[in-house]
C-alpha cells in the first residue's frame, strides 16, 4: 500500500492555489472594468447558445490547436500546439486517469482530504499509483506518455527556435530580460522532469513506451533508487511551483489571459480604454511572441523596432512611463499588418487611439468657417445625361487634390463610360476627418464629418465613388450616408469592365501593383484591382502583398516620424514592389502615389491613370 | 523690439527642430485643405511665431484640419503637422494674454 500523501506536493499545490486565485481576481477586475454596456454585452454572450458555441470552437482553435499559428508558419504552429495540447490533455486524461485508477478507490477519507488531493492526484498520479495490468489502465499508460512526448518534443523545438531563429523562419525574435529567461527555463524543464520522475518509478507504477521502456530501462539502465526518484518527484513540484508563482508576472501570463480575450472579443467589444478592460485582456494575452517586429515597416530604421507593437504592448503592462508610451503611440504609422500577422488578434491599433484620444490639447480647432460653406462648387459636365439615368457622385477628398493626374483620369473615365456623374469637390474639398480622428481629436473630426455628410447629402446621389482610400475608411465606418453606396474608384472601374463600359486595349507593358493598407487590410479589397490591371497589363509579383503588403511610408498615421525615417520605409517598399522587374508602379492612393513618386526609379501610377492609357492607346 | 516673447516658438523649436529648416517657400499655403475656405497658411504661421505674433498665430492653428498635405508637400520635409499639433498642446492662452 503507497501513501496517498507526501510533502512534495506541497510547492506544487500552494503555487496552483495562488495562480487559480490570482487569476480569477484579475478577470473579474477586467469585467468590472468595462463599460457598463459592455459588461451587459458580455455577460450575455456566454449564455447565448450561439455565442457559446463559437466560444467553444474558439477557444479549442486558438488556445490549443493554435491554428493561426499553423497557417503562418508551421513548424511554430506545431511547437505550439505540441506544448498546450500536449499539456492539456495531459490534465485531462491525467483527471480521468486518476478518478479511475485512484489509490483513494475504497478508502475512507476525509472530505477535505479528498479535495486536496483532486489537486495534486493527477499531476503525480504515478507517485501514487501502482501499476495495473487491464488493458484499460495500460490504454491510459500510453496515452500520458503520447502527450508527454508531444510536449517535449514541441520543447525541443522552442529551444531550437531560441538558439537559431532563422531555423524556424524568424529574422528577428523579441529580446527578453532575466526573469523571462527564468521563467522560460523553468517551463522547458517541467516535462523532462516529469518524465525523469515518472521513468526513476516505472517499475512500481508503471508507464508506457516513453517511461517505462525507454527511460526507466534506458536511463535509469533498470534500477530503482528510491532517494534518487524523491529528489526528481521533488524537483517536478518545485519546477512547476516556480512557473505557477512567476506566471502572473511574465509573459505566459497570455495562456489564461488568452481565453478570457476570445470571450471578450466574440461578444463583441473593443478596447475604449488604453489601460482598463478589453485593453487589459488584449495586453496580457501577448505572448511577445514577435511576428509582429519582422513586418513592421518600422523596423527598416535601425531603431525604430523598439516601437513595434510588442514593444509597445509591454511597455504599458510594465506601466512603463506615460511618455514612453505616448511616444511610441505617435509613431506608428496605424499600417495595421502587426495585426495582420498577431496570432492572438490583439488590435494595438485601437490601444494606440485611445491612447491618442488621451492627449490633452489646450487649443481647439475652430471650424465655424465651415458653416458658411453651403455647397461644394461641383463640376457637372454631361447635363443631358442626368434626364435618364442614375447620378453617380465622384468625391475625390483632399489628398487626391495633391494628384491632379488622378482626378482628370478619373474624370475622363467618367465620360468614357458615359456616365451621368457629378465632381462634388472638384474645386477643393473639406478633410474626410479620418488624418483628424488619428491624431486623436475625435470630435473636431467629428465636425468635418458632419459638414462633408451634410453637403453629400445634398446631392441626392446613391452611389459614391472615392479616391483616396483614407477617405474610404473613414467613410465606410463613421460616416452616416443612410442608402449611398460608397465606393472606391478600383472596385468602381472594376465593375464598369465586367459590366462592358470600357473597351480596353491590353499591352504587355508589366505593373507592379501595391495594396494601400486602408483599402487592403482594412477592407480586403485586394481583387478589383487585380482584374482592373490584368485587363490592361501584366501584374508582377512583389515580394510581399496583399494583407502583408508594406506601408509606403508616407502614412497620415504617424504623428512624429521625420522624413528621413519615412525614406528608408518608402525605398525598402519600393525595392520589395520592383522584385520582377515591373515597368511601372500602380497604386490605388493619392498619398502612396505622392510618396513613391518621390523616390521611385521607374514611374508611379495609379490605377485610373493606366485605365485612361489603356483607354486611349 | 528686442523683448518680443519667444516663448511659444522657442519651446516649439526645441520638440521639432526642424522648423528653422523652413525657407518660406509657400508650398504648404498653396496646398492647404484649410486655405481652401479661409487664410490658413503654415507660412504665415511660422512667420507668425518666429515674431512672437502667438495669439494670430493660433487663429489660424485653429482653422487647421490636420489633413497633412503641407507635410507631404513641403520642400524640406519638415512634418508641419506635428508642428501644428505641438502648438495646439503646448500653448497655454492666460499665459498670454
Ligand atoms: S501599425 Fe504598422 S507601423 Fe504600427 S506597429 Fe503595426 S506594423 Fe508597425
Ligand atoms: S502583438 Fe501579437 S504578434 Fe506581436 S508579439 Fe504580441 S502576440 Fe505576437
Ligand atoms: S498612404 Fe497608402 S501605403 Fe501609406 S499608409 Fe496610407 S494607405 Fe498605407
Ligand atoms: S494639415 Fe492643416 S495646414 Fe497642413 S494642409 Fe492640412 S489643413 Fe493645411
Ligand atoms: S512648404 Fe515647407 S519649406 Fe515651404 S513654406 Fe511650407 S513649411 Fe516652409
Amino acid at each position: 500500500m503507497r501513501p496517498i500523501f507526501d510533502p512534495f506536493v506541497l510547492p506544487f499545490v500552494i503555487s496552483m492555489t495562488f495562480v487559480l486565485l490570482y487569476c480569477i481576481i484579475g478577470m473579474i477586475r477586467i469585467i468590472f472594468q468595462l463599460p457598463k454596456e459592455d459588461r451587459r454585452k458580455f455577460l450575455r454572450s456566454l449564455i447565448y447558445p450561439k455565442s457559446a458555441l463559437k466560444n467553444f470552437r474558439d477557444l479549442v482553435n486558438d488556445c490549443l490547436f493554435h491554428t493561426k499559428i499553423w497557417k503562418r508558419k508551421p513548424l511554430l504552429g506545431y511547437m505550439h500546439m505540441s506544448i498546450a495540447l500536449g499539456w492539456f490533455m495531459i490534465i485531462i486524461v491525467g483527471h480521468f486517469e486518476s478518478i479511475t485508477f485512484s489509490p483513494l478507490r475504497g478508502l475512507e477519507v476525509p472530505f477535505m482530504q479528498k479535495m486536496m488531493s483532486n489537486l495534486y492526484l493527477p499531476i503525480f498520479f504515478r507517485y501514487f499509483a501502482i501499476e495495473e495490468l487491464s488493458l484499460k489502465a495500460q490504454i491510459f499508460s500510453f496515452l500520458m506518455d503520447f502527450f508527454l512526448l508531444m510536449i517535449i518534443s514541441g520543447i525541443f523545438i522552442a529551444v531550437v527556435k531560441k538558439k537559431k531563429p532563422k531555423k524556424v523562419g524568424m529574422k528577428r525574435v523579441t529580446k527578453f530580460g532575466i526573469k523571462e529567461d527564468m521563467v522560460r527555463l523553468s517551463l522547458w524543464t517541467i516535462f523532462p522532469l516529469r518524465f525523469l520522475a515518472e521513468s526513476s518509478i516505472a517499475n512500481i507504477a508503471g508507464g508506457s513506451f516513453l517511461t517505462k521502456y525507454l527511460g526507466f530501462e534506458l536511463v535509469f539502465g533498470g534500477n530503482y533508487n528510491e532517494t534518487l526518484s524523491m529528489v526528481f518527484w521533488w524537483l517536478y513540484s518545485i519546477d512547476l511551483a516556480i512557473f505557477m508563482t512567476l506566471l502572473p508576472f511574465s509573459r505566459y501570463m497570455h495562456i489564461p489571459a488568452e481565453a478570457l480575450l476570445i470571450l471578450l472579443r466574440n461578444a463583441g467589444l473593443k478596447t475604449t480604454e488604453p489601460r482598463k478592460g478589453y485593453a487589459v485582456a488584449e495586453i496580457y494575452s501577448c505572448p511577445s511572441c514577435g511576428l509582429c517586429i519582422d513586418v513592421c515597416p518600422m523596423s527598416e530604421v535601425k531603431d525604430n523596432y523598439k516601437n513595434t507593437a510588442v514593444y509597445f504592448i509591454r511597455n504599458i503592462r510594465k506601466g512603463k512611463r506615460r511618455r514612453d508610451v505616448k511616444n511610441m503611440t505617435e509613431k506608428c504609422l496605424m499600417c495595421g499588418k502587426c495585426i495582420e500577422v498577431c496570432p492572438l488578434g490583439i488590435e494595438s491599433l485601437n490601444i494606440k487611439i485611445a491612447q491618442r484620444k488621451k492627449t490633452y490639447y489646450k487649443i481647439k480647432s475652430d471650424f465655424s468657417y465651415l458653416e458658411r460653406l453651403q455647397d461644394y462648387k461641383t463640376t457637372r459636365p454631361q447635363d443631358d445625361l442626368s434626364a435618364h439615368s442614375q447620378k453617380t457622385l465622384y468625391f475625390a477628398g483632399c489628398m487626391s487634390h495633391l494628384t491632379p493626374k488622378i482626378t482628370r483620369s478619373m474624370t475622363k473615365i467618367f465620360k468614357l463610360a458615359n456616365e451621368n456623374f457629378e465632381f462634388l469637390d472638384a474645386d477643393g474639398s473639406i478633410c474626410c476627418g479620418r488624418p483628424m480622428m488619428l491624431t486623436g481629436k475625435i470630435n473636431e473630426a467629428k465636425a468635418l464629418i458632419a459638414k462633408n455628410t451634410e453637403l453629400i447629402k445634398k446631392s441626392g446621389a446613391k452611389k459614391l465613388v472615392l479616391s483616396c482610400p483614407i477617405c474610404y475608411k473613414v467613410f465606410k465606418e463613421e460616416y452616416q450616408l443612410d442608402g449611398i453606396e460608397i465606393l472606391h474608384h478600383t472596385q468602381y472601374i472594376n465593375e464598369l469592365i465586367e459590366n462592358d463600359k470600357l473597351n480596353i486595349d491590353r499591352s504587355d507593358k508589366r505593373y507592379a501593383y501595391h495594396d494601400p493598407c486602408e483599402l487592403g487590410r482594412a477592407f480586403g479589397i485586394y481583387d478589383e484591382p487585380r482584374n482592373v490591371i490584368d485587363n490592361i497589363g501584366l501584374l508582377t509579383q512583389g515580394k510581399s502583398d496583399r494583407d502583408m503588403s508594406a506601408c509606403c511610408g508616407g502614412s497620415i498615421g504617424s504623428l512624429t516620424m521625420s522624413m528621413e525615417e519615412r525614406d528608408e520605409i518608402t525605398k525598402n517598399t519600393i525595392k520589395d514592389l520592383t522584385l520582377n522587374q515591373p515597368d511601372e508602379i500602380v497604386t490605388a492612393c493619392p498619398l502612396c502615389l505622392k510618396t513613391f513618386a518621390r523616390l521611385s526609379p521607374i514611374e508611379v501610377k495609379d490605377i485610373a491613370e493606366i485605365v485612361v492609357e489603356g483607354l486611349e492607346g | 523690439m528686442d523683448n518680443v516673447d519667444l516663448k511659444l516658438f522657442n519651446k516649439i523649436e526645441a520638440l521639432n527642430p526642424d522648423i528653422n529648416t523652413c525657407m518660406a517657400c509657400g508650398l504648404c499655403t498653396a496646398t492647404c485643405t484649410a486655405g481652401n475656405f479661409t487664410d490658413m497658411s503654415f507660412r504665415k504661421i511660422i512667420l507668425m511665431l518666429q515674431r512672437g505674433k502667438d495669439k494670430e498665430a493660433i487663429e489660424l492653428v485653429k482653422k487647421c484640419m490636420m489633413c497633412g498635405k503641407c507635410m507631404m508637400i513641403c520642400s524640406r520635409g519638415i512634418n508641419t503637422r506635428n508642428i501644428l499639433l505641438s502648438i495646439t498642446r503646448i500653448y497655454n492662452e492666460e499665459q498670454n494674454i
